[in-house]
């Protein structure tokens, strides 16, 4: 596909101190965002935290309290949502049952006055880039659910809109589709290189289809970044969680010797953090970060050793996962399975091997 | 809250549009009644001497206590017809149940009045069932003598009301209710009375409130019986003989009101706080018996029965359209095509000014149901449920309370085009037939766009249609199937209304079906067209409950697929 003639550049989107409540209820709360142009950007957190009400007010359906919202340098924040030319997918599909597949997908262009010819030229293009050219005239409940996705793709990027907004737009497939349209989403979005915003609480779909990743809890943003820095270096113990599993220990920091130490609440744990600072709270591992050795292994210099006792344990296919007690403490460590291994029983005592450098300071 | 209304300019507007239509046409006509009901004719001054008047007639004690005993025998005539109907059909695989469902659209189609003289020349005392009891076993039965006449014949077209909703309550019952009971050792009527009824209960008082209050209200029946000692004929009569002026027939409107208040405010508490939808998702659905042969015997014997009483005023009324004479004998002694002859070459009018009455109460009644919805739903402009709570509150006025209403409120005031006092206007008739139908209309709008997932319209309206387009192009077509359900339901009932309409029709020429009828039916000469007229009518609105059926039913079965999306 060529973008349509005339097709400006991407353009970037900016969400300024926004703050939005409904009744006393507070949604989004000091919201700041700057979105790259042409960047594939993913709203990630739980239901209910607010990520679904930001893309809403990006698309003009919410109104802030306070804060502004810019598209390509302009303020939209007092645009009704048919001036905004941001075009959203809506978890639903939303599409329009009265009508067919060709007339929802040229809706946007009547309502835009494109002359007839070009209209149906424009449609065609869209349908065929969705692969459903030959599907133009079905009604959309004759078509799969796989299929009612990209009809509502090529109703919303027929009108080449400034921003593309995806709410939550593969939930409603089942798991294999999922990964296919993923990967399709993401080859559309680099064809046609539009800045794309898309709601998730699925961390390995934002993980696999977002340059960035904006983290979101109670209407708060919690962290921004690529996938891998907010697992590799989450900021606090929220974003630890909610990538991934992380074994927590609690504590403080304190400043010994001209170092930053990290010291567990119980002060058997001492962690140099040598970028720690001291709103620290806890210091997260992964659980492949962490080693499982036998109970009279000998220590290796430098790590901390902890022992313990393995509880149960869960086979995921490529790793074996296990829930070590270590006194107070309860571990997760993960173990890469190979063909012919024996893995660990129930019940056997064995030694937990820490690494201070995979060590990561997060705050509450 | 002023803000919101500056904020939204379009919908504020039809908000007072829609405020002012209600207020004029409802709430000031309404408020006018209970002014007058507590107010001394003399000086003006609040009193309660109308009603220490009222029941201190002994003539008016007695219509008070015929009409609470004629809609309470109804409620169990009604009751005794409906009930096994019901349990058949919904707990045994029963062969009659889509005949028995399809009962539903009986009262609607023809309301009493209309096959009222048609009863009497069948179950009178000298009518054709009583000849034959008479000639055969020597006995007659008293069923058309009196009050009995009006529950006989209420009864005959009310019951369906109680027989859906007991029968949609009886099917959201989960089978393991019964069941359980069944294992521990009640069967039988036993079974239903301890398990099944009261859990029928909800749909039992929702059907019995309604069967009492169109009883309570209605004046064409007891009007055609000749019997005039009940309230709303009492009503009508004071205002129709003494004048507008006369209090005692805003008494009985006061009355009428509080009455339809009580029964409506009893129905909820009964219901308060008893979430009887026991059915489990994934349950096992109704638990169907077979019937022994000789219940089944019994089963289709009741079923007949109920079914030949309920066609008897349709098969009464058709037979006096067609006979020459009919009086003291079975059927009547010949038959002819005169009476249509009669209506359509001598006064074609009623039928056309019933279709156009009908049809523009109808419109008005889907373009204020939508309008209101509209707002309700998918605004957030203060006071917009008020619009639907007063919209909603037309159902417990009356027609006679309401026709009562208009009368007195725009009796004074002039038509702007003529020398003609505006009440007296054929459109006031259709403004108010359109005030009675509303709530109907407006529930099903309301269903209609309930049912409409709102992220269809903000598609339309990311894709940049404003918000009227978005109405016009997304929201009204996808509500057509409901809105046509809505004007159908107005239609039909508005082309037989007669209480408001015997107030508010000022001379022949302006009169509708129903008019017509009860004006033909007054004496013997004028039954045979007067039933040709029914007959018309029951036509008319038969034929477009059946095509807005077939309409509503192909649009579904269109969306059905997508609308769970």
């Amino acid at each position: 596909m060529h973008p349509a003639p005339g097709r400006s550049a991407a353009v970037g989107v900016a969400v300024e101190n926004v703050s939005l409540s409904f009744g006393a209820m507070q949604v989004l709360t000091d919201v700041n965002l700057a979105i790259e142009p042409g960047e594939f950007f993913a709203l990630l957190g739980p239901s209910g935290c607010g990520k679904t009400t930001l893309l809403r007010l990006l698309a003009g359906f919410e109104r802030a309290n306070s804060g502004r919202v810019l598209i390509g340098g302009k303020d939209v924040s007092a645009l009704p949502p048919w001036r905004r030319n941001v075009g959203m997918v809506f978890q639903s599909y939303a599409l329009w049952p009265h009508m067919t597949v060709r007339r929802n997908v040229a809706f946007g262009l009547e309502e835009r006055k494109i002359p007839r010819q070009q209209l149906a030229d424009r449609v065609q293009r869209a349908l065929d880039l969705v692969g459903l050219g030959a599907l133009g005239e079905r009604r959309p409940s004759q078509l799969s659910g796989g299929q009612q996705q990209r009809v509502a793709l090529a109703r919303t990027i027929v009108i080449e809109p400034d921003v593309l907004l995806l709410d939550e737009p593969l939930s409603n497939l089942d798991a294999k589709l999922r990964v296919q349209m993923r990967h399709e989403l993401l080859t559309l979005q680099r064809t046609l290189s539009i800045t794309t915003i898309f709601v998730t609480h699925d961390q390995e779909e934002a993980n696999t289809t977002a340059d960035r990743i904006a983290v979101v809890d109670r209407g708060v943003i919690q962290q921004v970044g690529t996938p891998i820095e907010l697992y590799d270096r989450p900021a606090n113990l929220f974003v630890a969680n909610f990538l991934g599993v992380a074994n927590v220990i609690p504590g403080s920091v304190s400043e010994s010797g001209g170092r930053m130490m990290f010291r567990s609440r119980e002060g058997d744990l001492v962690v140099p953090l040598p970028n720690g600072h001291r709103d620290i709270r806890s210091v997260v591992f992964r659980p492949q970060d962490i080693a499982l050795m036998a109970a009279d292994a000998a220590s290796p210099p430098d790590k901390i050793r902890l022992s313990g006792v393995v509880s149960h344990r869960e086979f995921l296919g490529g790793v074996v996962r296990y829930h070590v007690d270590a006194g107070t403490r309860a571990f997760v460590v993960e173990e890469p399975h190979r063909r012919n291994h024996v893995a660990v029983p129930p019940g056997a005592p064995v030694s937990l091997v820490l690494d201070p450098a995979h060590a990561v300071g997060v705050r509450d | 809250m002023i803000a919101e209304f500056r904020r939204h300019p379009g919908p504020a507007a039809v908000f007072f549009a829609v405020a002012a239509f209600l207020v004029v046409f409802l709430g000031v006509p309404v408020v006018n009644v209970v002014f007058v009901a507590f107010q001394d004719p003399a000086t003006g001054a609040f009193t309660l001497v109308n009603f220490e008047d009222f029941f201190r007639t002994s003539l008016f004690r007695e219509s008070f206590w015929n009409s609470i005993y004629v809609a309470a025998m109804t409620v169990v005539v009604a009751s005794a017809l409906a009930l096994p109907l019901a349990y058949f059909t919904t707990r045994f695989h029963f062969g009659g149940a889509a005949v028995i469902q399809s009962l539903g659209v009986v009262p609607l189609i023809m309301p009493p009045f209309v096959g009222a003289v048609a009863m009497q020349l069948l179950f009178g005392r000298n009518g054709s069932i009583n000849l034959l009891l008479d000639s055969w076993f020597g006995i007659t039965i008293p069923f058309m003598s009196g009050l009995n006449g009006v529950i006989f014949v209420e009864a005959i077209h009310y019951f369906p009301f109680i027989l859906l909703n007991v029968t949609a309550s009886l099917q959201i019952i989960d089978r393991s209710m019964e069941e359980s009971a069944q294992n521990l050792g009640s069967s039988g009527f036993r079974l239903f009375r301890r398990i099944v009824f009261p859990l029928a209960m909800p749909g039992y008082v929702a059907g019995a409130s309604l069967v009492f209050l169109k009883v309570f209200d209605d004046l064409g029946t007891p009007l055609l019986l000749n019997v005039n000692k009940l309230l709303a004929p009492q009503a009508y009569l004071r205002i129709s003989t003494v004048g507008v002026t006369d209090p005692m027939g805003y008494v009985i409107s006061v009355i009428l009101v509080a009455f339809s208040l009580l029964a409506m405010w009893a129905a909820t508490l009964a219901l308060r706080g008893k979430d009887y939808a026991t059915v489990q998702r994934g349950g096992g659905g109704l638990a169907r018996r077979r019937m022994r042969p000789s219940e089944k015997v019994g089963a289709y014997a009741v079923v007949l029965l109920v079914l030949v009483l309920v066609l008897s005023p349709h098969v009464g009324l058709a037979l006096l359209s067609f006979g020459t004479v009919w009086s003291f004998s079975t059927t009547p002694d010949a038959y002819t095509l005169a009476h249509y002859h009669k209506i359509f070459e001598d006064t074609p009018e009623f039928v056309t000014n019933t279709v156009l009455y009908a049809t523009l109460a109808a419109g008005i009644d889907v373009v204020l149901g939508t309008a209101i919805a509209y707002l309700v739903l998918r605004t957030r402009l203060p006071g917009r449920v008020w619009l639907d709570y007063m919209a909603m509150g037309a159902i417990v006025v009356p027609g006679l309370v309401l026709g009562i209403g208009y009368l007195r409120t725009f009796h004074g005031v002039e038509a702007p085009w003529g020398g003609q006092p505006l009440a007296a206007w054929w459109g006031i008739l259709v403004i108010a037939l359109a005030v009675r139908r509303l709530p109907y209309a407006l529930r099903s709008c309301t269903a209609a766009l309930q049912q409409l997932s709102v992220s269809l319209e903000e598609a339309a309206e990311n894709l940049g249609a404003g918000k009227l387009r978005t109405v016009r192009r997304i929201v009204v077509p996808l509500m057509a199937g409901g809105m046509l359900a809505g004007f159908v339901t107005s239609f039909a009932t508005a082309a037989v209304e007669l209480s408001t309409t015997i107030m508010l029709v000022a001379r022949e020429s302006d009169a509708p079906l129903s008019y017509a009828i009860y004006v033909y039916m007054q004496s013997a000469a004028g039954r045979g067209p007067g039933a040709a007229l029914g007959i018309v009518a029951v036509v008319i609105v038969a034929l477009g409950a059946f095509f807005s059926h077939r309409v509503i039913e192909s649009e579904r079965r269109e969306r059905a697929v997508l609308a769970a999306a």
